[in-house]
């Protein structure tokens, strides 16, 4: 075989040098830090890494790491309950906005073709705005006196201003809203690819048309399905912006309490620790489910 | 025989385009019939019509003297090959054939055996747990023919089932497709635009275009007897010669055209001065170096300007002295008896043409 040129090894290596620079070391960093003690210093943990004390040093520095950070997460109910809330909230908004996003990529899917790239554009047009500035805007209309309160009252659907702030239901309102783009762009694209005659043949079979969806419509836009999902839940899972300004206090998300941990009480290696466990609580099952995929399409 | 399928002057519009206008045909039982014409002719939206994939703006379609209106496809007893196959990828070949007995929630064991016994009818066995993008060509169009036949339709409908295939496996599958039909005695319903398939598979066609029917018939009929210009020129290769009617006998026609005299033996009604073509099949012209010794009822002297060498017969082109230019198709033997710029002769019988008007 043919040597590969030097320029073609360095194109496959470039993705590896970017995973390695942007990931890979600052996990480790992370990694390190869960593993230390606070201390009142710069930065305010120990034991730091310093290679000009020698080879002692670096045995002092292993003897310092310990993972008393991870035994205080477990030990302390309130985090456990962080993370579950946190996976709660993820996987209910996630659920939902496949109930949702679903039907819109599916009719955009089947909008005539000169309709399909307008329809895309505008799925994408809130991006054009600051997330912030619409997080803001949503503060605005769920306020009592805001425009949700106000459209309700005037359709006499309620008779009294609903609080609507502060509550988890503002909090799942403006992680649809912001997320919807990340499910509906995969599963668009996954349903425009599909061939409509294969709906025909279905209907031929003698599959009436909700069957049809289920058998074949269903099955072939399942990667878009695992991709949106995904899209959705980690980050939602560690959503930081959405619970601190639309949830109350008792929401406390995985994420406002990382951020509480870091800036309120300068714990940089419990919120170190909080952070890794949620990497490994998101980076577990979907490692499982790739395996598995893997596996059977390698027996089919 | 009886009609199963029955076509009550349908026309269907798309927008501005009318695909099909005013058709009225008849499909009988365990016949292979076949819509034949150019494409945009209007052959594949007849069959969508009667997959129920389409509603006819005007008339109805029958199934067993059943009005077909407003029945939705999955509840006709008829089942469709695609042109494109249409298989599921997400389903094993055992899968999409069962996909259909599935629907009619028949018991598992009957399913599988009906697979096993499609799979075996399309010399697919052992080929049940593969997926189709792990198949060849041939193989996924049999996967296809299996699943439409599966539920046992009442009529198999094939959108151009051959067209994917490369030309020496398609005409081989031909043969198989019409020997099945026989086997199975099912009504088979094929749209085609390849007239060679049309007439190796079908007892019957219809030549169709621009959204008529031209000519219902068996495949001798459209071939020996065209009853159009359109319907002579589009099934196989002819010459149109393009006369005037000079005379009417009980047996033949005479008709002339700048010095050349024709007689044919005629089946259409025609008078003297009438503008009539004859369509005159090359094979049925018969070419010689001398005029020919027993006097034919046609003859003209003329020069060969170009030869067509296509393996078992060669087609002349012979300029003759009255200007018209005549294909001659001749089987090809040891050595080639004319050349270009030699004199011939021509000649054919009576019966050897047709007159047609329209």
């Amino acid at each position: 075989m043919e040597k590969p040129h030097w320029l073609t090894r360095l194109s496959i290596l470039a993705p590896y040098a970017w995973l390695v620079a942007f990931f890979l070391v600052p996990f480790l960093i992370i990694l390190k830090i869960s593993l230390s003690q606070t201390a009142m210093a710069q930065p305010p943990y120990e034991p730091l890494f310093d290679l000009s004390a020698g080879w002692e040093g670096l045995k002092a520095f292993f003897a310092g790491l310990s993972l008393d950070s991870y035994a205080g997460i477990f030990a302390d109910p309130l985090y456990i309950w962080s993370y579950r809330k946190s996976l709660q909230i993820a996987a209910i908004s996630t659920a939902i906005l496949l109930l949702t996003g679903y039907p819109v990529a599916y009719a955009m899917a089947r909008a005539p073709r000169r309709w399909q790239g307008v329809l895309v554009l505008l799925v994408v047009l809130p991006f054009w705005t600051s997330f912030l500035i619409r997080v803001y805007a949503w503060m605005n209309i769920l306020q009592h006196d805001g425009l949700l309160n106000q459209a309700l009252l005037a359709l006499h659907l309620i008779d009294t201003p609903v609080s609507w702030l502060a509550t988890d239901h503002a909090v799942y309102i403006g992680i649809v809203y912001s997320y919807f783009p990340f499910m509906v762009l995969p599963l668009y694209a996954a349903l425009e690819r599909m061939d409509e005659t294969l709906l025909e043949a279905a209907a031929d079979l003698g599959a009436p048309p909700w069957r049809a969806f289920a058998r074949v419509t269903v099955p072939l836009s399942r990667p878009g399905i695992v991709a949106g999902c995904l899209l959705c839940f980690i980050p939602i899972t560690g959503e930081f912006v959405i619970p601190d300004l639309l949830g109350s206090s008792s929401t406390a998300m995985i994420g406002q309490v990382l951020w509480l941990e870091f800036f309120g009480n300068r714990d940089w290696p419990v919120a170190s620790a909080l952070a890794v466990v949620l990497l490994v609580l998101l980076v577990t099952p979907i490692t499982i489910y790739r395996q598995r995929e893997a596996r059977q399409l390698e027996r089919s | 025989m009886a009609a199963l399928v029955t076509f009550e002057r349908i026309t269907k519009r798309f927008g501005d385009f009318t695909a099909v206008n005013g058709v009225t045909l008849e499909i009988h039982e365990r016949e292979f019939f076949a819509l034949l014409g150019p494409s945009g002719c209007g052959k594949t939206t007849l069959l969508r019509l009667l997959a129920g994939f389409e509603t006819p703006d005007e008339g109805r379609v029958l199934l067993d003297g059943q009005d077909l209106g407003g029945v939705p496809p999955y509840r006709r007893p008829v089942n469709m090959m695609f042109q494109s196959y249409a298989l599921f990828p997400h389903m094993t070949v055992a899968g999409n054939v069962a996909f259909g007995l599935k629907q009619d929630g028949l018991p598992k064991d009957a399913i599988a055996a009906r697979v096993e016994e499609m799979l075996a009818l399309v010399r697919l066995a052992g080929f049940a747990e593969r997926k189709p993008d792990q198949l060849s060509g041939g193989q996924r169009q049999r996967v296809a023919l299996a699943r439409s036949l599966a539920k046992r339709p009442k009529v198999l409908l094939l959108d151009e089932p051959l067209a994917a295939l490369d030309r020496k496996l398609r005409e081989e599958t031909r043969f198989e497709l019409k020997a099945l039909q026989q086997k199975l005695q099912t009504t088979f319903v094929i749209v085609t635009h390849d007239q060679d398939e049309a007439m190796t598979v079908a007892d019957r066609i219809a030549v169709m275009d621009h959204g008529r029917v031209a000519q219902t018939g068996t495949p001798e009929d459209i071939y020996q007897r065209p009853n159009s210009r359109w319907v002579a020129g589009f099934v196989g290769d002819v010459n149109l010669i393009e006369a005037q009617v000079t005379a009417v006998y009980p047996s033949f026609v005479s008709l002339e055209r700048e010095g050349l005299k024709l007689r044919v033996a005629a089946s259409t009604i025609v008078a003297p001065g009438m503008p009539a073509a004859v369509a005159l099949r090359p094979e049925k012209i018969r070419i010689a170096h001398a005029p020919p010794e027993s006097e034919r009822e046609n003859n003209a002297a003329g020069v060969v300007s170009e030869i067509g060498y296509l393996g078992a017969t060669s087609l002349y082109q012979v300029r003759l002295d009255s200007g018209l230019t005549l294909k001659a198709a001749v089987m090809n033997e040891a050595a080639r008896a004319f050349h270009v710029n030699d004199r011939v002769w021509l000649s054919w019988a009576a019966d050897a043409g047709t007159v047609l008007v329209e």
